[in-house]
C-alpha cells in the first residue's frame, strides 16, 4: 500500500459511521462462513492483526483492479502500460477506503471476497470508462438517424420500419429536454453512464431514473399511437 | 421485420419491458447474485429485477460479467 493510501484509510476509518450502520446489529457469526468471519474479525481487532488484515485485504483489491485493468486492456489501446498500473492501484486504494468505511454492511449474503472485489471491479471500470472519454466531447443530441436506413429490406418492412421510426423520433420530441438529453446520449449515443454522471455532476443512479422514466414515456407514446413497443433488449440479446 | 441495426437501437431506447431495479440496488445485490450463480442457485428468483437491470444498463452489465469471471476463476 502506498503512504498516500495509508493515510486516505486512516482518514475513512475516523469517519462517522453511517445511520445506516448504526441501526444494523452485527451479523450474527453463524451466518457468516469461516473465510468471511476471519475477515472481520481480523480487519476489527487493533494494532499487528489488523494492519496486516488490512495488508492482505488490499492485495485482495488490487488482485481484482488488476483483473478488471487486463480485461479491458484491449479496448484501450491509447494508454501506455504504466498507465494500467496506476489505474488499477488507484482504484484498489480507492476501494480499500470504501470496504473500511463499509465493514458494517456486509452482512454475509455472499463470501467476504465477493463482496470486497466489486468495489475494487467498480472503481476500476469507473475509472477507465473515464480514461477512455477523457478529453471527448459528450454527445447530449442525436445529429442524425441516418444509421437507421431501411437499405436491404422488402418494401413492405422499409415502410413498418420508417413509420416507427418516426414515431419514436417524434416521441423522443415530446420528452422532458432532461429526459430526452439523458436518453440520447446513454441509448443512442453510447455514453457510459458514470462518465455522463461525471460530466453533469450527478450520480449513477439518478441518471438511471431518468433514463427509466424517458423509456416508460416513449414505450406510452408509441402505445398511444397504436404501434407495438414490445419489443426490447431482452428479446434482441 | 427490421434491420439489426434498428432493433438494436430499439431495443436502446425502449430498455427492459419488465420491472428492474436501480443501479444501487444493483450494486448492493450484485455479491449476493454472482455467488448464487456459481453455486448454481436460482439466482433470479433470490434477486428479482436485476437480471432485467442488467439488460438496460450496460455498465452493471460490464460490473456483473467482470464480476461473475474474477469470482469463477478463483479456487
Amino acid at each position: 500500500m502506498t503512504i498516500a493510501s495509508a493515510a486516505s484509510v486512516e482518514r475513512a476509518l475516523r469517519r462517522p459511521a453511517t445511520a445506516a450502520a448504526l441501526a444494523l446489529d452485527p451479523v450474527p457469526a453463524g451466518l457468516l462462513d469461516d473465510e468471511s468471519r476471519a475477515w472481520l474479525h481480523d480487519l476489527r481487532a487493533q494494532g499487528p492483526v489488523r494492519d496486516a488484515a488490512v495488508e492482505r485485504l488490499h492485495a485482495l483489491l488490487l488482485r481484482a483492479a488488476r483483473f478488471e485493468v487486463s480485461r479491458r486492456r484491449p479496448g484501450l489501446p491509447h494508454l501506455r502500460g504504466d498507465e494500467f498500473g496506476d489505474i488499477a492501484l488507484e482504484a484498489a486504494d480507492d476501494a480499500l477506503m470504501s470496504v473500511l468505511a463499509r465493514l458494517d454492511d456486509f452482512r454475509g449474503a455472499s463470501r467476504f471476497s465477493t463482496w470486497v472485489y466489486k468495489f475494487a471491479l467498480l472503481e476500476a471500470a469507473v475509472k477507465l470508462r473515464k480514461r477512455a472519454w477523457q478529453g471527448r466531447e459528450i454527445p447530449l443530441e442525436q445529429e442524425s438517424w441516418d444509421l437507421l436506413s431501411s437499405a436491404g429490406l422488402a418494401p413492405a418492412d422499409a415502410a413498418e420500419q420508417s413509420e416507427l421510426l418516426a414515431a419514436l423520433q417524434d416521441g423522443i420530441a415530446a420528452l422532458t429536454p432532461h429526459q430526452r438529453r439523458i436518453l440520447i446520449a446513454l441509448a443512442i449515443n453510447g455514453v457510459p453512464i458514470d462518465v455522463l454522471a461525471d460530466r453533469l455532476n450527478t450520480n449513477r443512479g439518478a441518471l438511471y431514473k431518468t433514463l427509466h422514466d424517458a423509456r416508460r414515456n416513449l414505450r406510452t407514446y408509441l402505445t398511444k399511437r397504436g404501434l407495438d413497443p414490445l419489443v426490447s433488449f431482452e428479446e434482441n440479446h | 421485420m427490421q434491420s439489426p441495426d434498428f432493433k438494436h437501437m430499439l431495443g436502446r431506447l425502449l430498455g427492459p419491458a419488465k420491472a428492474e431495479i436501480g443501479c444501487d440496488e444493483c450494486f448492493e445485490q450484485l455479491d449476493r447474485y454472482v455467488d448464487l450463480q456459481v453455486a448454481g442457485q436460482d439466482a433470479d428468483a433470490a434477486l428479482p429485477g436485476l437480471r432485467t437491470h442488467l439488460h438496460g444498463c450496460p455498465a452493471c452489465r460490464e460490473d456483473y460479467e467482470s464480476l461473475r469471471a474474477l469470482v469463477s476463476a478463483q479456487p
